[in-house]
C-alpha cells in the first residue's frame, strides 16, 4: 500500500529525515518508535504532505502512485489520514459541520454529490457511538476547550468518518489517561480491517499494548535503525533508548 | 459643490442649519493633514461631481430589493430610494411607539418637544462632515420609544441608490430616542444597486435614557463604487446598555465615526466589528468612548481580515474623566493580513485622568496559522475553503452578541459569500 524509499526531507536546509525506507502492506499495523527529535512527527507530516517540509530525495508512493506533487487535501482524498499530536481549535465551527465539509469535499473530489443529510447524520451517530462520544460533544466548536483526551478521541472519530486507507496516529497516546486510551485504541481496532493499514507513532510502548503492531521500527537521527516485531517494543521499554544511541554511535 | 442654493430658510431648524453650514464653510472637507484623517483620504471623492439632490423619485419593485431585507422575520422598515422616502417599500408605525420619518419629526408640531430636546444635541458641532450633514440633510429615520415600551419587531433602515444620477451624494439624518426602560433593535444598511458613484454622509444621533437597551447593527456590504461616511453619536444615561455591531465587507471607502458619551453611572457601551476586505477597499473605524461618570463599562472588539490591496484603519480612543472612577474599559483589535499588499493601521488612544480604573487594550496583526491550515487540508478540505474556515473562526466570536438569530444567519451568509466559498453548511 505505502512504499517509502530513501526518503530525505527537511526544513530550511536542515535535513531531518535521512534516508527512510518503509513498506506497509494492507492489513498491517506498523509502529514507529524513537526518542524525542528522532524525526517521527516529521515523517508523519511529510507523508501527509505538509508544505513547509521539502523532500530532497526519495519517494512516498501510495498504491503505486508517487505523491510528490499531491497537496495535503489530495492525499486525504487518496486515503491518507493523519491523527494530529496537537489538533487545532476552530471556534465557531461545530464538529458536525466540520465533518460534513470534510466528507463532502472528499466526495466532490471523486465526482460524487454531497452525502444526503440523513445518511450523514446516521453515519455521525454510528461513529460517535463507536468512540463513546456524547451527542452534545458533536455540536461543540471543533477542539475548542476540549480536554487532551477529548481532542484525541475526536481525531479518531474523524478517522472513523473519513475511512482512510492509511491512518497515521501521531503520538495519539500522549495526554491520555488509561480509560481514554482504551476507548481510542478500541476505536482504532474496530476500524482496522484487511484492506487498510495503520502507522502508530509513539514514544512509549503503552499504546502498543492495545493496538498490537505487526512490525516495530526504531527511528533515530532520521533513519530507521532497527526493525522487528512487537517484542522490539518491549525491549525498548525495558532498556530505554540510550542503548540505541550508544549502538549507533559506535 | 453648490449647497447654499438649496437652503430652506423657512425650516424650523434653520438656525441650527445655517450655523452648521458656516462651520463647514470654515473647515471644509477633512484632509490627511488632520491626525484623525491621516490614513483616509477623501481627495478622490471630492473630485467627483456629485448631485446633491436627486431630480426625480425612482420607484423600486419589491422583488428587486427583497434580498437586502431580513427575510425570515418581519420587521418595521424605513426605506429610502436615492435619499427620498419610499412609502411603498416601508412599514412605519405610530402604535405606541413612533417609527417614522425625520422630515415628519422636524415639521409636525407634536414632535417639536423631541426635536427641541434632542436634535443636534449629541452630534458634533464642529466636525466638518457632521456639520455638512446638519446643514443639508433632508430626510432620515425618526424613532421614538416611550418609557417601558419595545417595538414588536426590529427596525430596518435601508437606503437604496438606483444609479439614476451618474454620481449621487446622500446625507441621511437619523434620530433615535429610547426613553427609560425602553428597548429597541435597529439594522441599518446602505445599498447601491448599480456601479454609479455614490457617497453617503450619514449622521445618526441615539439617546438611551435610564435602563434603556439598544442594539444597533450596521451592515456595510455596498457596491465597489459606493462610499460611506458614517457619523454616529450616542448619548447614554445611567444603567443603559447600547451595543453597536458593524459588519464591513463591501464599499469603496468606508469611514465609521462611532462616538459614545456616558452621561450616567453603570452604563454599558459595546462596539463590535467584523471587517473583511479585498480588492482596493478601504475601511476606517474611528471609535470614541468618553467615560464621563464613575462605574461604567465599555467593550470594544474589532476583527479584521484584509486581502488583496485593501487597507484598514482602527483608531480607538478612550477618554476617562477624572471623576469617572471604577471605569472598566476594554479594547481589542485583531487583524489578519492575507495578502502582502494589504495594510492595516491600528492605534489605541487612551486618555485616562482617573486613578482607579481598569483599562486594557490590545491590537494584533498576524497571518493565517499554517499549522491550522495544514490540519484542515489534511482532512480533505481544499486550501481556499480551509483558509475561509480559519478566517471565519478568527472573526466569528463577534457574532455571539448578535441577538437576532436571523440576522446572524444572514451575516454568516454574507461572510461565506465574501470569502467566496460554499462550505456545505450555513456558517
Amino acid at each position: 500500500m505505502l512504499k517509502i524509499s530513501n526518503l530525505h526531507a527537511g526544513i530550511e536546509n536542515n535535513e531531518i529525515l535521512k534516508g527512510i525506507n518503509l513498506e506497509v502492506k494492507a492489513g498491517e499495523v506498523h509502529a514507529i518508535m524513537g526518542p524525542n527529535g528522532s524525526g517521527k512527527s516529521t515523517l508523519a507530516s511529510v507523508i501527509a504532505g505538509k508544505e513547509e517540509y521539502e523532500v530532497t530525495e526519495g519517494s512516498v508512493v501510495l498504491e503505486g502512485e508517487n505523491l510528490e506533487d499531491s497537496s495535503p487535501e489530495e492525499r486525504a482524498h487518496k486515503g491518507i489520514f493523519l491523527s494530529f499530536q496537537y489538533p487545532v481549535e476552530i471556534p465557531g465551527v461545530s464538529v458536525t459541520n466540520f465533518m460534513k465539509t470534510a466528507i463532502n469535499e472528499g466526495r466532490k473530489a471523486k465526482g460524487l454529490d454531497d452525502m444526503p443529510a440523513k445518511d450523514m447524520l446516521k453515519m455521525i451517530r454510528d461513529k460517535a457511538e463507536l468512540l463513546e462520544i456524547d451527542r452534545k460533544f458533536l455540536s461543540r466548536s471543533l477542539n475548542e476547550g476540549f480536554s487532551g483526551g477529548e481532542k484525541k478521541r475526536n481525531e479518531i472519530f474523524q478517522m472513523a468518518m473519513l475511512e482512510p486507507k492509511l491512518a497515521i496516529l501521531d503520538e495519539t497516546d500522549s495526554g491520555l489517561d488509561i480509560d481514554a486510551l482504551r476507548i481510542v485504541a478500541n476505536g482504532v481496532n474496530k476500524l482496522k480491517n484487511k484492506d487498510n493499514a495503520v502507522i502508530v507513532i509513539t514514544h512509549y510502548q503503552r499504546l502498543l499494548e492495545y493496538i498490537v503492531p505487526d512490525f516495530v521500527h526504531v527511528l533515530h537521527q532520521g533513519k530507521i535503525v532497527k526493525s522487528g516485531t512487537k517484542e522490539l517494543a518491549h525491549e525498548l521499554e525495558e532498556k530505554g533508548y540510550d542503548w540505541l544511541k550508544q549502538e549507533t554511535a559506535v | 459643490m453648490a449647497f447654499e442654493n438649496n437652503i430652506d430658510v423657512e425650516h424650523p431648524v434653520h438656525d441650527i442649519r445655517s450655523e452648521a453650514f458656516k462651520n463647514f464653510e470654515e473647515k471644509g472637507f477633512p484632509t490627511k493633514k488632520e491626525e484623525a484623517w491621516k490614513y483616509t483620504s477623501l481627495k478622490s471623492l471630492q473630485k467627483i461631481d456629485f448631485s446633491i439632490f436627486p431630480k426625480e423619485v425612482n420607484a423600486l419593485e419589491n422583488k428587486q430589493v427583497k434580498k437586502y431585507f431580513l427575510q425570515e422575520i418581519d420587521t418595521f422598515k424605513i426605506v429610502f430610494v436615492d435619499g427620498i422616502y419610499s412609502s411603498f417599500l416601508s412599514e412605519t408605525t405610530h402604535d405606541g411607539v413612533d417609527i417614522c420619518l425625520m422630515s415628519a419629526a422636524l415639521t409636525k408640531p407634536m414632535y417639536k418637544q423631541y426635536i427641541d430636546v434632542y436634535f443636534n444635541k449629541v452630534a458634533s458641532k464642529d466636525d466638518s462632515l457632521t456639520t455638512l450633514n446638519t446643514a443639508f440633510s433632508r430626510e432620515g429615520a425618526f424613532i421614538y420609544i416611550p418609557k417601558n415600551k419595545m417595538p414588536k419587531k426590529p427596525v430596518e433602515i435601508v437606503h437604496f441608490s438606483t444609479g439614476n444620477e451618474a454620481s449621487l451624494m446622500i446625507q441621511p439624518r437619523n434620530l433615535i430616542i429610547a426613553e427609560e426602560n425602553a428597548e429597541l433593535q435597529v439594522i441599518e444598511r446602505h445599498q447601491s444597486l448599480t456601479t454609479n458613484e455614490v457617497l453617503t454622509n450619514v449622521v445618526t444621533e441615539i439617546f438611551a435614557a435610564k435602563n434603556a437597551i439598544i442594539d444597533y447593527y450596521k451592515i456595510q456590504n455596498d457596491a465597489k463604487t459606493a462610499s460611506l461616511i458614517d457619523n454616529t453619536y450616542i448619548n447614554q444615561k445611567s444603567n443603559s446598555v447600547v451595543k453597536v455591531h458593524t459588519f464591513s465587507f463591501g464599499g469603496k471607502l468606508t469611514r465609521n465615526n462611532l462616538n459614545f458619551y456616558q452621561n450616567g453611572e453603570y452604563i454599558d457601551s459595546t462596539m463590535k466589528g467584523i471587517t473583511i476586505l479585498g480588492d482596493k477597499q478601504h475601511v476606517d473605524h474611528h471609535t470614541l468612548v468618553h467615560h464621563i461618570e464613575p462605574n461604567c463599562e465599555s467593550h470594544q472588539d474589532y476583527k479584521g481580515v484584509y486581502g488583496e490591496n485593501s487597507t484598514g484603519v482602527f483608531n480607538g480612543k478612550i477618554i476617562v474623566d477624572k471623576i469617572a472612577q471604577k471605569t472598566n474599559a476594554f479594547q481589542q483589535n485583531n487583524n489578519i493580513l492575507i495578502s502582502d499588499k494589504a495594510t492595516i493601521n491600528t492605534k489605541p488612544q487612551l486618555e485616562i485622568f482617573a486613578d482607579d480604573v481598569k483599562c486594557s487594550h490590545g491590537c494584533t496583526i498576524g497571518q493565517l496559522d499554517e499549522d491550522a491550515l495544514f490540519y484542515l487540508q489534511s482532512r480533505g478540505i481544499p486550501k481556499k475553503e480551509a483558509r475561509a474556515l480559519l478566517m471565519y473562526a478568527f472573526a466569528n466570536n463577534v457574532l455571539e452578541s448578535v441577538r437576532i438569530s436571523e440576522l446572524k444567519t444572514s451575516i454568516n451568509r454574507l461572510i461565506a459569500e465574501k470569502l467566496g466559498v460554499r462550505l456545505g453548511f450555513d456558517l
